[in-house]
């Protein structure tokens, strides 16, 4: 049972870890491109295309870490080996 | 994990056909989408009214996207990036009907997706620049042109990867969050949910179009 615990324990703490990360590199990106859009106006369509992009990049990496909290809660390869090792 | 009950996937099961819920769901938005263009484009006039009038924004709108990233070289790639454009921005909004599911929202669909990008950016990289189109891999230095080649060829494989997870992980991780919302407090907390989840189907619509449109563009150009 204990493996089970550490799954969930493991996907928190890495979700934390991932968007935590995430979090401050978005962070800077948009802090950037207000900036930007406030010394040049008339640059904002640009920024805003160059921004998104930056940021769907950044973004992707807490999606990773989304999809293998996600594997490790729903579809754990090894959740079949520590079922039958429980029941012996 | 998703809504409790989903009207194509009880009509699936009723007739027997084993494709999948997210195939069904597919199909669905295409049919949607062969409906709007048969309604568009049924009586197109000068002056554009009803169903005429809103397509013409939409292409417009990408229009304007494809010759502002891609120069007017891309144009000749209208239709393959409109299609992306309409296919995933109509795909992610369904999810917001009760008893509908975002095709999306599976891996299959946006590996299907995202692999469709990756062999037409190498398709359009040969056909314009021929066997040269190989000078792109390869680096400015021949001497260590095998190097280079190595990491371009990871840095291209792991295009389809990150586009395919980035729009599955969008939308299956709003899926996921409204359902725990809607579980916790099902009164009117998950309306701000569902609010982002339409920023979020029109912000990954949009990336997902522009990435191709780059890749795309990077295999237009020539090498450096």
């Amino acid at each position: 049972m204990e493996f089970f615990a550490w799954c969930m324990i493991a996907a928190g703490i890495g979700m934390g870890l991932g968007s935590f990360g995430t979090g401050i590199g978005q962070g800077l990106a948009i802090k950037s491109a207000c900036e930007g859009v406030a010394r040049n106006p008339g640059a904002s369509g640009k920024i805003l295309t160059t921004m998104m992009i930056g940021l769907a990049m950044v973004e992707s990496l807490a999606i990773y870490v989304f999809v293998v909290a996600m594997i490790i809660l729903f579809a754990n390869p090894f959740t079949d080996k520590v079922v039958e090792l429980l029941v012996k | 994990m998703t809504h409790p009950f989903l009207i194509l996937q009880w009509l699936e099961e009723t007739l027997h056909i084993h494709v999948g819920k997210h195939v069904m769901y597919a199909w669905f938005v295409m049919i949607l989408l062969i409906a709007l263009a048969f309604l568009a484009s049924r009586s197109i006039k000068l002056v554009p009214n009803g169903w005429q009038n809103l397509m013409e924004t939409v292409v417009s709108g990408i229009e304007g996207l494809i010759t502002d990233t891609m120069g007017p070289k891309g144009m000749a790639y209208f239709p393959m990036l409109a299609t992306f454009a309409l296919f995933i921005l109509v795909s992610n909004l369904i999810g917001l009907i009760p008893g509908f599911y975002p095709p999306t929202a599976d891996l299959n669909t946006n590996a299907a997706l995202a692999l469709t990008v990756f062999v037409m950016t190498h398709v359009i990289g040969f056909k314009e620049h021929g066997i040269s189109y190989l000078k792109h891999f390869m680096g400015p230095i021949l001497a260590l042109a095998p190097l280079i080649f190595i990491i371009e060829i990871i840095g291209h494989i792991a295009r389809p990867l990150s586009l395919t997870l980035r729009l599955f992980g969008n939308m299956y991780g709003h899926e996921i969050v409204l359902m725990i919302f809607l579980m916790l407090v099902p009164f009117l907390l998950p309306v701000p949910m569902m609010l982002m989840g339409v920023l979020v189907a029109l912000i990954q619509t949009f990336v997902f179009t522009l990435l191709a449109m780059i890749y795309i563009a990077g295999a237009l150009e020539e090498a450096h």
